[in-house]
């Protein structure tokens, strides 16, 4: 990422000493984390670590028990649902299995965020929708199906058509290729990696899959037992002595 | 045990701060217009056939069984007054009640409760609009707009069918039953049953989409919270309804 020399990067998410617990567990015990403006940061860890409990503070959809959550310079620790709102229109969310509406079309789908923030020209949304479409390579027939018809990958993709249709600044995914075989795996992560580079908004992934991390990251931290045990770039994790981490990467590869 | 308690009094704080929330929302623009329509249509008209259905028999069986009861006293000529008096306070609102609950109930909580497990819920919230609004809203109030109305073609229908009954199967006048009828059930047997199914409507609407919105753990979880919501919506009904004749009688 370039920056101007008085212009120092900064933090856009800010988790400091979050912890969380469900029905008296622990899930996150002290979690300190920072991405910088324009990067795409990538948790990692097992499955029921609470990465995606993590990923759920960032835009409030989960409240921590201790600790503060700062994005986009505000605080939002005792915010409400509303107060929440043009928070989660700046951050947007890649749920794990899409999360799309059943009940509506593509079209609905898609156009859902951009009515609920008050566009109220039909022209301007399907110009909109066309624009998300277009971005995450769908053509245009698609806006007519329904999310059932279509296949793992495409709703993925439109899955991320949702989350960019208010032009976020930032972008929160849970496992986006989670359910997807090798190749369609691949094909997403490329989509992601281009879409962040070129509308260059800050990005968290969550995702237990090392191989698709290298793809779209570019710093890399490591949840166990909910801390994070382990950050730094693609070179210091190929480089650690971190034993958790090296058998991460061993299993893997 | 204690735990039990306290799980039960958790929930209905929780139904409490639900109820709030509903009534915090609904009168925030914009209203969704739409979504209520097709709940209306979903809990009012398609509820019709299995409401009529209940209505008819139970009148025909009450129909009987009281004009064989009142036959050993001479008393046929009663049967339509205790008729009027038993299904316009009690058994149609209570019947359309428990059919709506098991209905229109099940309905509600696997709908939401699909859509929390498939993080649609989170999804609504994520998208910066609010669960309650977008789903609750529409569906609480079709109920309790729906139940009263639901009620009074129960009452109706009922008395159909012991209209029917007392005529081919009791030798009562047709004419008799109606006059009898009108002269001694007042409009306040019609409306204490009316009032009563607009808290049915509001339990049955804010239990089902409680269960719903907290169902979690896949298709198990869904089965779970609707079985749930049917046996809390239909127990809530038989239970509010006592307390609520002990206020309708007090008036």
């Amino acid at each position: 990422m370039e920056h101007d020399n008085n212009h120092r990067p900064h933090s856009f998410i800010s988790l400091r000493g979050i912890e969380k617990s469900f029905a008296g567990k622990p899930v996150l015990r002290g979690i300190d984390l920072e991405v910088m403006e324009g990067e795409t940061m990538v948790v990692l860890g097992g499955s029921g670590e609470g990465k995606s409990v993590l990923l759920r503070h960032i835009n409030g959809l989960e409240r921590p028990d201790a600790g503060e959550v700062y994005a986009d310079g505000k605080r939002l620790n005792g915010l409400s649902e509303d107060e929440l709102f043009p928070i989660r229109r700046d951050i947007a969310m890649v749920f794990q299995l899409g999360a799309l509406f059943d009940s509506l079309t593509v079209f609905g789908n898609l156009s859902y965020p951009i009515r609920e923030h008050g566009e109220r020209d039909e022209t301007r949304i399907r110009n909109r929708v066309r624009a998300v479409l277009e971005m995450v390579e769908l053509k245009e027939e698609v806006a007519q199906q329904f999310p059932s018809e279509l296949s793992g990958g495409m709703q993925k993709r439109v899955a991320l058509a949702r989350a960019l249709a208010l032009e976020p600044k930032a972008v929160l995914y849970d496992e986006p290729t989670t359910g997807l075989d090798p190749l369609v795996t691949h094909k997403i992560n490329l989509l992601i990696r281009n879409l962040q580079t070129r509308l260059g908004f800050t990005s968290v992934v969550v995702t237990h899959d090392l191989k698709s991390a290298f793809v779209v990251g570019d710093r890399f931290a490591l949840l166990d037992h909910g801390r994070i045990r382990f950050s730094g770039t693609a070179e210091e994790v190929r480089s650690t002595k971190d034993e958790l981490m090296r058998e991460f990467i061993e299993a893997a590869l | 045990m204690l735990e039990r308690l306290y799980l039960f009094l958790d929930q209905l704080g929780q139904i409490g701060i639900l109820t709030r929330d509903f009534f915090r929302y609904l009168f925030r623009r914009p209203f969704e217009a739409r979504a209520l329509i097709e709940q209306l249509d979903n809990v009012g008209y398609r509820s019709l056939n299995v409401v009529n259905l209940t209505a008819i028999f139970s009148g025909m069986v009450l129909a009987l069984q009281m004009g064989q009861f009142l036959e050993q006293f001479g008393a046929k000529i009663y049967v339509s007054r205790i008729m009027g008096l038993s299904l316009l306070r009690e058994m149609g609102p209570v019947l359309a009640a428990l059919m709506i609950a098991a209905r229109v109930g099940a309905g509600f909580s696997a709908e939401l409760g699909t859509m929390k497990v498939t993080e649609q819920i989170d999804a609504i919230r994520a998208l910066g609009s609010s669960p309650i609004k977008k789903l609750v809203v529409p569906r609480v109030l079709a109920t309790i707009i729906m139940m009263p109305i639901l009620a009074a073609v129960a009452d109706a229908i009922g008395l159909v069918g012991g209209w029917v009954i007392s005529i081919t199967q009791l030798g009562v006048s047709g004419d008799y039953f109606y006059k009898s009828l009108v002269q001694h059930v007042a409009l306040g047997d019609f409306t204490s049953g009316l009032g009563k199914s607009i808290f049915f409507g509001y339990l049955i609407g804010i239990i089902a989409c409680f269960k719903g919105l907290n169902a979690s753990g896949g298709a198990d979880g869904v089965g779970r919270a609707t079985t749930s919501a049917v046996v809390a919506a239909s127990i809530s009904v038989l239970i509010s309804d006592f307390f609520l004749t002990k206020f309708f009688l007090a008036i």
